[in-house]
């Protein structure tokens, strides 16, 4: 990790490996979500609208996923001050916003023929919701942190303080009484027939690597307008300093 | 009384959903990115 701190280094490796992972990632994609919808077959009881699992779920995990990414990076960059860290959480967060987003209104249009209803107010939807807060919140603070030029701690802290969030979302099903199905897959097991297993895991695969592709697209856009900020700033201060300051 | 849905209508609502919001954050950080490397390579060139 540390021989990724020097952003010169990483850019040489992100350069290639950003295509590499959008590219795969919605080859993947394509292929477990055109299975989904015309090769798998349909529920016994869910019926057609199980094939909604092929998106609902992975954008489920990507959600967490994200949210736990920012909280690993806020735990890198305080303690042990990787560069490179605040610029990964930064960059985690609008992906992770937009799968918690696409989880939220696949599950709503899966919930109205499934359960009778678009929205309950239950442990699982609501703590989802209350992620996507937590999102909106934290691109807001390291916003306001870039422009004013602060050292983005305050949001490193919320990132790290949000992730109490995400195994209350796991949990959820567990602890309170829920229309949302209890876990079907956990630790070593699944109680998921192998014809939706498979191209659930492909699905999964495939947008894991199109949020990786997109976080590193993210880095680099952070990473190169710092860079030009950076450079304007030393052009103005050479040409005229006094302006520059003021 | 039970309600005549077709399921079908709701599958196909949610594929365009999560499609379109991947493609669309896919093509956002990707022109996004050019943009910016584009403006730090211009500023070399100054």
């Amino acid at each position: 990790m540390h021989g990724l701190a020097n952003p010169a280094r990483f850019l040489r490796f992100a350069r290639w490996l950003t295509p590499l992972c959008l590219g795969l990632g919605l080859a993947v994609t394509t292929g477990a979500l055109a299975y989904g919808l015309l090769g798998a077959p349909a529920d016994r009881l869910m019926g057609e609208t199980v094939r909604i699992l092929f998106l609902h779920v992975p954008a489920a995990w990507l959600g967490m996923a994200g949210w736990m990414t920012i909280a690993g990076a806020s735990v890198t960059e305080l303690v042990w001050r990787h560069p490179l860290a605040a610029i990964a959480a930064r960059a985690a967060a609008v992906p992770g916003a937009v799968f918690t987003a696409i989880c939220l209104v696949t599950g709503s249009i899966w919930g109205r023929p499934t359960w009778g209803t678009w929205w309950v107010w239950d442990g699982r939807l609501t703590s989802m919701l209350v992620l996507l807060f937590l999102y909106f919140g934290y691109i807001a603070l390291s916003d306001v942190a870039r422009r004013d030029g602060g050292n983005g701690r305050v949001a490193a802290i919320f990132g790290i303080v949000g992730a109490i969030n995400v195994p209350i979302i796991n949990r959820s099903v567990v602890w309170w009484n829920s229309l949302h199905q209890p876990p079907s897959i956990t630790m070593g097991k699944s109680a998921i027939d192998a014809a939706f297993l498979w191209p659930l895991l492909a699905a999964a695969i495939g947008f894991t690597l199109i949020f990786a592709g997109v976080v590193l697209a993210r880095m680099r856009a952070i990473l190169a307008d710092a860079q030009a900020e950076a450079r304007l700033r030393r052009k103005a201060m050479v040409s005229d300093p006094f302006e520059a300051l003021a | 009384m039970r309600e005549a849905l077709d399921q079908w209508d709701f599958v196909l609502a949610a594929y365009a959903v999560g499609v379109l919001g991947t493609l669309g954050m896919i093509a956002w950080s990707w022109l996004s990115m050019r943009r910016a490397e584009k403006r730090r390579d211009e500023s070399r060139k100054r």
